[in-house]
């Protein structure tokens, strides 16, 4: 098997075993970066010299003693979204071309701490809105599984990095399924955590209520590895959680899953879910009840309700959030002259693409005085009860299954003039996000004539050592019982 | 109808900056006056992307002790909310505030008038917010913005328009102020910005009970501007009344050179500032313990302290008022009192002399080298008739200048009080025969010279003798041996 395509525990296993270097994985990263990034575009920005240099260091520190931290050997994008020190963060908008953050994520940072080597910053959709990382200012992300697809987004390129081997795991951001959904598309595993158990600072802003950083990998393992490090209070983040979640240990070969109980929401079968997703939902299912799972139809009845709550909540903070985007501080000054609201009026024009400005005038539209209760206060409203359609859900299982998308990826271009197809892309994905619990997506394997899939699996709040247990016993169920 | 026909209503809405050592969502230092621009700045305070508020807990303190003092209920789930507008000083092009939910609302503050009478002026609200940075509009056409001052804790303390009086405004400025400083929260220094001030005024004529159509005053740098802007706002709306014109819903500017307001907006196109809450911020809760601990930290206030001084100490409340207006003063009022037990005394020394000096000097009480222990003795030797009240006047000017102890002064310059007769008799024996023409002047009936002796009588004794004395005896003397009959 290639190096670059390699599990954390194989890396680490063979790191120790002295039949691998970090070096040498390095350069097997950068070769497959060199050859197929300029087409699959994951890559927005990147140091191999700096990737090199951090790789001999790791080998040194190893080879004289040192102890085999966390995530040695493990090489991780960042999408450009996230702060990386001394490198560029441009959200993929035109608005914050050259923009050098002065400090480090905290996520970023804990990597390193951890042991992790920083490969380069990853394309996405523009300020992390859109789901086929397509509206990126840097030109779109192509699927590396069948390159006339898109890879789904907005975290884009962190899961066509992974796929395409670029790098181990990458770091995504989701806001509605900005982590899972690509990941779905790219078959590879993408968590989206707990909302408040992964530190913010240094995730530049779309909708704060709702931003999560996550992990995506190649596997479940991957994922937990990598959760644990990133996670956990971090006092410049005043909505980090204090809650210090106890892992439990994976078991390889979990060979039961006799007493869980798999609740699969009606609303998410039949009408509006794609033949092929239907079928590897139907093929997950019956896999489940060989293994002596129970699985339950249960109903999320405000599903429906889920995408305008959604557009409304998540637009308005954008229209906050993106305000400070005036080219006055920071970022190209793309037009001169003219007064103040010139300045502000042509840069933000010139500066923003068209979906970040639909969502801006959207949520600017949802705020104004005499709207406000109409819109953004009844969303709020539905918020909480979609909360409460969750949890009355869990009374009745352990775990919920749900497609990730209702369609596999489709071809580039093909959605693009019609947004309202493209928000479709998210309906799985959204209420887990407006009721701020984990959700992981793990692929289905597929024959090579099939498209990629992936299914959902949602648990209560900070329950992710439970969501990975569940998510790494269907993994092996899966790997063993293709279709 | 004239001038006098109409009164003004008149709200106040203060804003307090808070003299926490940091700002209120980063650890930048919140000294940043006469620095050099965006020195006292991180990415926070810049609002840089990616960047989080994490609430400075003694703001939170602070404002709990403002509300309390200014006897507000306190919100027990305060929230912030996001307050948007586009301006270059405003980084996030939005200002972190609080709208439905602010800390503190329905509150008081007492105020005293000229007249001695007092008036209740409800305070609506009071909420936390940040403060934006600072614009410089530059000679060639630049603007230059400097984020020091961006994110610094600030008070926004909205008065009900219960105010009548342009003095009623005034007077509740300086209660205000007052407060601030003895909760110790605020140097409320107008001249520096640490408290700015807008107006809301309206005119009705008297007796009426509807309100006339408010104007909003901005631009005012000092409580006197504040005054002079509402004077002037006042005869300009009733001269527009009294034509017949509508009063305008304006925003007006208060020019201090040319002494006049200027439309700045007409309210027609209302701002709307897009408010709604903060999700980077949780909201607070304000839980009884809270309240209890930051009831513990008040100290007694200006008004109790006034009310209780007055009742302990028997003095006058003029007296009370002044020496409370500085929580120090009173302090050391207070402390002079246990060291000698004579507050009306001491409180008059402390109101002329003392106050007097230390103004001159532009000291506060704090930096003032007499002991408020050693004041009380100074007073104790005039009471016991050790030394007479002009000697102390020397004897004070020494220990303000040199920090000693009264009695030692006394001795060692010599100054205790000839207060024995006999002594007494003999020196004004000598001045009599040394000075027959005074005594003629009074055989004559020419009572003048008798203070000319006396005068003579504490040159001879360095002002030592006791005065009282000097008086008795000189009189009994002079219509002993002279038949001289002295009122």
């Amino acid at each position: 098997m290639q190096a670059n395509r390699l599990t954390i525990s194989e890396i680490q296993a063979g790191l120790k075993g002295k039949t691998l270097t970090c070096e040498s994985l390095a350069r097997q990263y950068l070769d497959a970066i060199q050859k197929h990034n300029p087409d699959i575009n994951a890559f927005l920005s990147i140091d191999p010299d700096q990737v090199i240099l951090d790789a001999k260091a790791s080998d040194q520190r190893l080879n004289s003693g040192g102890a085999m931290r966390e995530l040695e050997g493990v090489f991780a994008g960042i999408k450009d979204n996230i702060h990386v020190h001394g490198m560029t963060t441009t959200c993929a908008s035109k608005i914050l071309k050259g923009f050098s953050p002065v400090y480090e994520a905290t996520v970023v940072k804990r990597l390193r701490e951890a042991g992790a080597i920083i490969m380069g910053k990853l394309n996405c959709d523009e300020f992390a809105m859109g789901s086929s990382n397509e509206n990126s200012a840097y030109g779109p992300v192509k699927n590396p599984l069948n390159r006339n697809l898109v890879p789904g987004g907005s975290s884009g390129g962190s899961a066509a990095a992974v796929a395409a081997g670029f790098c181990t795991v990458a770091l995504g951001s989701d806001t509605g399924g900005s982590i899972r959904q690509p990941a779905s598309f790219c078959s590879v595993v993408g968590l989206k955590p707990t909302y408040g158990t992964v530190s913010r600072r240094g995730l530049v802003a779309f909708a704060s209520s709702f931003d999560q950083i996550g992990p995506l990998a190649l596997c479940v393992e991957d994922a937990m590895l990598v959760h644990q490090v990133i996670s956990g209070k971090d006092n410049q983040d005043a909505t980090s959680l204090t809650h210090t979640p106890k892992w439990t240990p994976l078991k390889k070969d979990t060979g039961s899953l006799a007493d869980l109980v798999v609740g699969v929401p009606e609303e998410f079968m039949g009408e509006g879910i794609d033949k092929e997703v239907s079928e590897a939902m139907d093929q997950t299912i019956q896999n489940l009840k060989k293994m002596g799972a129970r699985v339950v139809s249960v109903s999320l009845k405000l599903v429906n309700r889920c995408l305008p709550v959604y557009y409304i909540l998540s637009s308005a903070e954008a229209s906050s959030n993106l305000a400070r985007y005036d080219s006055v501080r920071y970022g190209p000054r793309l037009h001169e002259g003219g007064n103040l609201d010139d300045l502000y009026l042509k840069n933000r024009s010139l500066g923003f693409g068209a979906e970040v400005k639909r969502r801006i005038i959207l949520g600017t539209y949802v705020l104004s005085e005499g709207y406000y209760d109409a819109f953004y206060l009844k969303a709020q409203k539905m918020r909480t009860l979609i909360r409460q359609d969750f949890d009355h859900a869990f009374t009745q299982c352990d775990v919920l299954l749900t497609p990730t998308s209702p369609f596999p990826p489709f071809s580039l271009g093909a959605k693009t003039e019609d947004p309202m197809a493209m928000y479709l892309a998210d309906i799985c994905t959204v209420p887990v996000s407006i009721a701020g619990l984990p959700a992981i997506s793990i692929p289905v394997p597929r024959t090579t004539n099939q498209l990629p899939v992936g299914i959902q699996l949602i648990t209560p709040a900070l329950k992710e050592d439970q969501l990975f247990t569940y998510a790494q016993a269907m993994e092996v169920m899966l790997k063993g019982n293709h279709l | 109808m004239s001038q006098e026909e109409f009164e003004t209503v008149i709200g106040l809405e203060v804003h307090v900056q808070l003299n926490t050592k940091t700002k209120i969502f980063c650890n930048c230092s919140t000294d940043y006056s006469n620095k050099p621009a965006n020195t006292h700045v991180c990415e926070v305070c810049m609002g840089l992307p990616g960047v989080l508020p994490v609430l400075n807990q003694n703001v939170l303190q602070y404002a709990m002790k403002a509300c309390m003092a200014l006897e507000c209920d306190i919100t027990k789930e305060t929230k912030f909310d996001r307050k948007h507008y586009f301006y270059p000083d405003l980084p996030k092009a939005y200002q972190i505030s609080q709208f439905d939910k602010p800390i503190g609302e329905r509150g008081r503050i007492r105020i005293e008038l000229e007249d001695g009478s007092e008036r209740l002026i409800g305070v609506t609200r009071i909420h936390m917010e940040e403060d934006a940075g600072k614009s410089l509009h530059a000679e060639n056409g630049e603007t230059l913005v400097d984020y020091n001052r961006a994110c610094v804790p600030l008070l926004e303390i909205v008065s009900e328009p219960d105010m009548r009086t342009p003095e009623e405004a005034r007077a509740y400025l300086e209660k205000l102020k007052l407060i601030m400083r003895y909760i110790g929260v605020s140097d409320c220094d107008m001249e520096n910005g640490s408290l700015r001030c807008d107006v809301n005024v309206s005119v009705r004529p008297v007796g009426t009970e509807k309100f006339g159509t408010k104007v909003e005053i901005k631009n005012m740098n000092s409580f006197r501007s504040v005054v002079r802007a509402l004077e002037y706002e006042k005869k300009r709306q009733v001269r527009q009344i009294k034509r017949d014109q509508r009063i305008l819903q304006q925003t007006m500017l208060w020019d201090d050179v040319k002494g006049e307001t200027r439309v700045m907006r007409t309210k027609e196109n209302a701002d709307d500032y897009r408010y709604f809450p903060e999700p980077d911020l949780p909201p607070v809760h304000i839980t009884q313990d809270m309240i209890q601990e930051v009831s513990q930290l008040l100290p007694e206030l200006p008004d109790k302290k006034v009310d209780r001084i007055i009742k302990t100490y028997q003095i006058p409340a003029y007296n009370a008022r002044l020496m409370a207006e500085d929580r120090e003063l009173s302090d050391y009022f207070e402390e002079a009192v246990r060291s000698h037990n004579n507050p009306v005394s001491i409180s008059n020394w402390i109101l002329s002399e003392l106050l007097r000096e230390l103004n001159k000097d532009l000291l506060p009480i704090r930096d003032c080298k007499i002991k408020a222990s050693h004041l009380g003795k100074l007073v104790y030797l005039i009471d016991s008739g050790v030394i007479s009240g002009k000697i102390a006047k020397d004897v004070f000017e020494e220990m303000y200048k040199e920090g000693s102890e009264p009695e030692s002064i006394v001795k060692s310059r010599g100054l205790t009080q000839i207060s024995d007769d006999s002594q007494i008799q003999e020196i004004i024996l000598a001045v009599l025969t040394n000075n027959s023409q005074s005594v003629h002047d009074m055989q004559a009936g020419k009572m003048k010279a008798f203070g000319f002796l006396v005068g003579q009588i504490m040159k001879e004794t360095r002002g030592k003798a006791n005065p009282g004395k000097v008086n008795e005896i000189l009189k009994s003397l002079l219509r002993e041996k002279y038949q001289i009959e002295c009122p």
